[in-house]
């Protein structure tokens, strides 16, 4: 089991670094000289020189990207063009709304679509598999912002019951936080939703099939057992998988969320940056963004595990 | 043996080797499947309301979505107080937004089909690449795999910031967004050929790779292909909204649905109609070719029916 989850670890390394590499040269491929934008529109070409110098844009490629390695490795993300604040710092201050909006979300779309799922698959051409695969489909196909504002009009122009944006940190007023969250985590959980109910109502399908439960229910085992314990138990690797796929999608889910519902995250700096061109700062938030999305996987690959013994036993 | 005595299998087996003409089955697909049949008159109609676009407006049935007419700016559907017909009302720069839709429906649809094309084609390469030489194998995928681990809207945006805002370059950033999670369905498709007997048989002949590769290999991969750019077509819709909506997409003064609902986002409290019909527009497109798509890989591979 150690080795197992020790190469899962090695195969994320090269995935991070290519990450790296791909994100490297897209902000020096970039038109638009960030030493000119810093230097201000009256400098002259003396000035932009001296600003190209003093942030090491002279320097060969590798010598910056070496640096740019050295720099991540040890946490320092670099600063901002504009502000001058440092990127580790800003990431951090944007990162609760972030994490607490994915976190919410995603727990709100496990915890609607895998029983979701199972009971469609259950009672596969029941109204209730009808009602569940419709709404499945509209989830794929509802662009987030539309629903987003939707909600809004609905649940708090309309009926009041939530604030229509806006973000409250969980330590100045936790109550609020929630009351804060809860409709966009719902937009986006609503939206990721369609993927795993799809996934566990097929897996659960194919996996309700199997002679063992039908041997399960033949020895006079309830229906509940029959579903949790012999035919979810099986087809939860392919749902972890989903969920791992997905993982993707609510980070882009989040982005778009963020700026419907002004929320002040790493979704919101990026966009910021992107209109100012702040390339130090997309360069790094992008970079944390794919490290988390790696973690995670990697998180997932090591659940496997624990899900299904006979991964554990092959390695 | 009698001519009576033939069975029904032997007949079904003589119908199969008469190669049925394509289109008839696919109408016979099409017309077992309502749902496939709802998503693609849907698709019609918009294809059609697109194509002739441009001459509507030209005879006066539809306002050009380009004019600007700031007196009648933010109507709601309906008359104007001159007696105009609104149907979806005016944005906040005075224009029809019945027309901007319409004429909004004409990018969506170059951007999405444009997309699937590319990103399927390019993915089907670098997936038959990967699966056929394993010696490529994990260098190509390892590479995917990490622009894969950057969340598609961010690198989207980023390359936009970069390419600058074009048509043909939210074209270009969605294809590099999709075209890696394409390859990795080849390659696995790809892989399982690989070892079919069909792909011995043939190395067993001193078939060339190049042969293997494009006669027994390459055309296997269709239909798993054929169904991925259909689910393509349907999230580049939506992620060109996305970014335009973002405004890192098609130019703001282009009507695109994305940037109707960008402009009129601000004004959604007392003006939804704005946000609301291109959206709803943006919902009934992106699920019709969603349902077209499910009901394409029922008939493909009805191994498949039902999954995701």
């Amino acid at each position: 089991m150690q080795r197992y989850i020790l190469k899962r670890l090695l195969a994320a390394l090269p995935t991070m670094a290519i990450v790296g590499v791909v994100v490297f040269s897209i902000i020096h491929l970039a038109p638009g000289d960030p030493a000119a934008i810093m230097a201000g529109e009256d400098a002259d070409y003396e000035q932009v020189e001296a600003m190209r110098e003093s942030m090491g844009l002279l320097d060969p490629i590798p010598v910056q990207f070496w640096r740019f390695v050295k720099g991540v490795s040890t946490g320092d993300l670099g600063e901002s063009i504009f502000s001058g604040h440092s990127v580790s710092s800003l990431i951090l201050d944007r990162a609760e709304p972030t994490l607490s909006l994915a976190v919410l979300s995603l727990s709100i779309s496990i915890l609607v679509s895998i029983p979701a799922g199972v009971l469609a698959a259950w009672k596969m051409n029941s109204i209730f598999d009808r009602v569940v695969m419709i709404l499945a489909l509209t989830g794929y196909a509802v662009p987030y912002f539309a629903l987003g504002y939707v909600v809004i009009f609905v649940f708090a122009v309309k009926v009041g019951w939530f604030p229509a944006g806006g973000y409250v940190y969980m330590s100045d007023n936790f109550w609020q936080y929630l009351h804060h969250l809860l409709l966009p985590s719902f937009v986006l959980g609503f939206a990721g939703s369609a993927l795993i109910t799809r996934m566990t109502r097929a897996t659960m399908l194919e996996v309700l099939k199997e002679d063992y439960v039908r041997t399960a229910r033949s020895k006079g085992l309830g229906e509940t057992i029959v579903l949790l314990r012999h035919a979810f138990r099986n087809a939860a690797n392919p749902v972890l998988t989903v969920i791992g796929f997905s993982i993707a999608g609510f980070i882009s889910g989040v982005v778009i969320t963020e700026t419907v519902f002004a929320i002040p995250g790493m979704g919101r700096l990026i966009t910021e940056a992107i209109s100012q061109r702040d390339f130090q700062i997309i360069q790094s938030t992008i970079l944390v963004v794919a490290l988390i999305y790696v973690m995670v996987n990697l998180i997932i690959d090591i659940l496997y595990v624990f899900v299904d013994p006979r991964i554990r036993y092959d390695s | 043996m009698s001519n009576e005595s033939v069975t029904k299998q032997e007949l079904a087996f003589q119908g199969l080797r008469e190669k049925i003409p394509w289109y008839i089955s696919a109408k016979d697909a099409v017309l077992r499947n309502p749902n496939m049949l709802i998503g693609l008159v849907f698709i019609s109609i918009v294809v059609v309301l697109a194509l002739i676009c441009p001459l509507l407006i030209k005879i006066g049935i539809l306002r050009d979505p380009y004019i600007f007419d700031p007196l009648n700016r933010l109507l709601p559907p309906g008359r104007s107080p001159d007696g105009d017909l609104f149907l979806f009302g005016t944005g906040p720069l005075g224009r029809d937004i019945f027309s901007m839709v319409i004429y909004g429906s004409r990018i969506s649809l170059l951007v999405g089909l444009s997309v699937a094309i590319l990103a399927a084609s390019i993915g089907t390469m670098i997936g038959i690449l990967a699966g056929y030489f394993s010696k490529l194998d994990d260098i190509i995928m390892r590479f995917m795999d990490g622009i894969m681990a950057i969340p598609g809207i961010l690198l989207a945006i980023v390359l936009m910031a970069i390419l600058g805002p074009k048509v043909e370059n939210v074209i270009i950033a969605l294809t590099v967004v999709d075209a890696p999670r394409t390859s990795r369905i080849v390659r696995s498709v790809v892989l399982t050929i690989r070892e079919s007997q069909y792909v011995d048989a043939a190395n067993a002949f001193g078939a060339s790779k190049a042969r293997i590769l494009f006669r027994h290999i390459a055309p296997n991969t269709f239909a798993p292909v054929i169904v991925q750019a259909t689910f393509l077509f349907a999230s580049a819709i939506l992620s060109e909204a996305s970014l335009s909506f973002l405004g890192a997409g098609v130019p703001p003064d282009i009507p695109t649905w994305g940037n109707i609902i960008g402009e009129g986002r601000i004004y959604f409290i007392g003006h939804s109609n704005i946000v609301i019909l291109p959206s709803l527009g943006l919902f009934f497109l992106a699920l019709a070719v969603n349902m077209f798509g499910d009901g394409l890989r029922d008939s493909l591979d009805p191994k498949l029916r039902g999954k995701t």
